[in-house]
């Protein structure tokens, strides 16, 4: 409790209290949650409907997908989930070393997976399938909505990962500066909730796009 | 306000952690077999339940305030419901 400060030395007991409201600062983080669950959605909606229509050409185009990469990316991402929740069990614990240690993890397997997901485009992009290219626009309808949905989907999906990468780093600076303590650690626990977000986005993503037959 | 949280211990994650990656491997696994249109199915069942596990333990909405609870159900219904209506008339129409 050190933003508790004791004021006024004419009267002595006065203390002013900072005013914290931790189940409404998850609540807050739960509905924006949900805003990104609509978000992605719609998009997964939009997927539904053309795989649906065009089942048979998004099997074809999916055969083009890296499943190996796919899968190695899923395992980062689950165990990234693991760290960011291991070190908020830490600061549970009062181990403080361990929840730095743990978050700097998370960050790392974060950028472990963009950068296996930039070497996985440039691999699309280098054999000419990118959205509005000669090779794709040659292709039937259902392909060029497959690739169409794979980049918007999964880019949108990394730029959460990004985004989540700069929320831990700020996470991570505010456990080094004791901002983030063993009775004040929701600034963490909704961090957390967002990468989780991230990662069960993915766990839908992998299948849909990686594992068609 | 602090001591009345529920913590959960190192070992529980890691276990969850560890089904993770056992329904990722069995996921991978199952989409090399043929299986036809079973294969969406079975995806999408292992996926609801990795989703389970890691919005249960790894979110802690099993030992949340009940009202996370309420805001989950109701935008997943609002999904399932916005899913139904659009098929019902993709398919109709």
């Amino acid at each position: 409790m050190n933003h508790n400060t004791i004021v006024g030395n004419e009267y002595n007991h006065t203390i002013e209290h900072v005013h914290r409201d931790d189940v409404g600062a998850k609540m807050g983080m739960w509905l924006f949650l949900f805003t990104e669950v609509l978000l992605f959605g719609g998009m997964f909606l939009t997927y539904a409907v053309y795989r649906y229509q065009y089942s048979e050409q998004f099997r074809l185009a999916a055969m083009e997908l890296n499943t190996g990469i796919g899968t190695l990316n899923t395992v980062i991402l689950l165990t990234s989930s693991l760290t960011v929740a291991l070190s908020i069990a830490a600061i549970q614990k009062k181990n403080k070393f361990l929840s730095i240690l743990m978050l700097s993890v998370t960050v790392v397997f974060a950028l472990m997976f963009l950068v296996n997901k930039y070497f996985e485009w440039m691999a699309k992009i280098n054999h000419g399938i990118f959205p509005a290219s000669e090779e794709l626009l040659g292709r039937p309808n259902g392909q060029i909505l497959f690739f169409g949905l794979y980049y918007v989907m999964t880019g949108l999906h990394g730029l959460h990962v990004l985004i989540g990468v700069i929320v831990l780093l700020f996470m991570l600076y505010f456990l080094i500066k004791n901002d983030i303590t063993l009775d004040n650690y929701t600034k963490l626990e909704n961090a957390g909730l967002y990468w989780h977000l991230v990662d069960l986005i993915w766990i839908f993503l992998f299948p849909l796009f990686y594992l068609i037959q | 306000m602090g001591n009345k949280k529920h913590i959960i211990g190192y070992n529980t994650y890691i276990l969850v952690w560890l089904s993770l990656l056992a329904l990722t491997a069995i996921t991978v696994s199952i989409a090399g077999i043929h299986l036809g249109d079973y294969t969406l199915l079975i995806a999408m069942f292992i996926a609801a339940i990795k989703s389970a596990l890691v919005i249960n333990i790894f979110m802690h909405i099993k030992f949340d305030e009940p009202i996370f609870k309420v805001f989950l159900a109701l935008s997943g219904f609002t999904l399932l419901i916005i899913f139904v209506l659009t098929f019902f008339d993709f398919i109709y129409r």
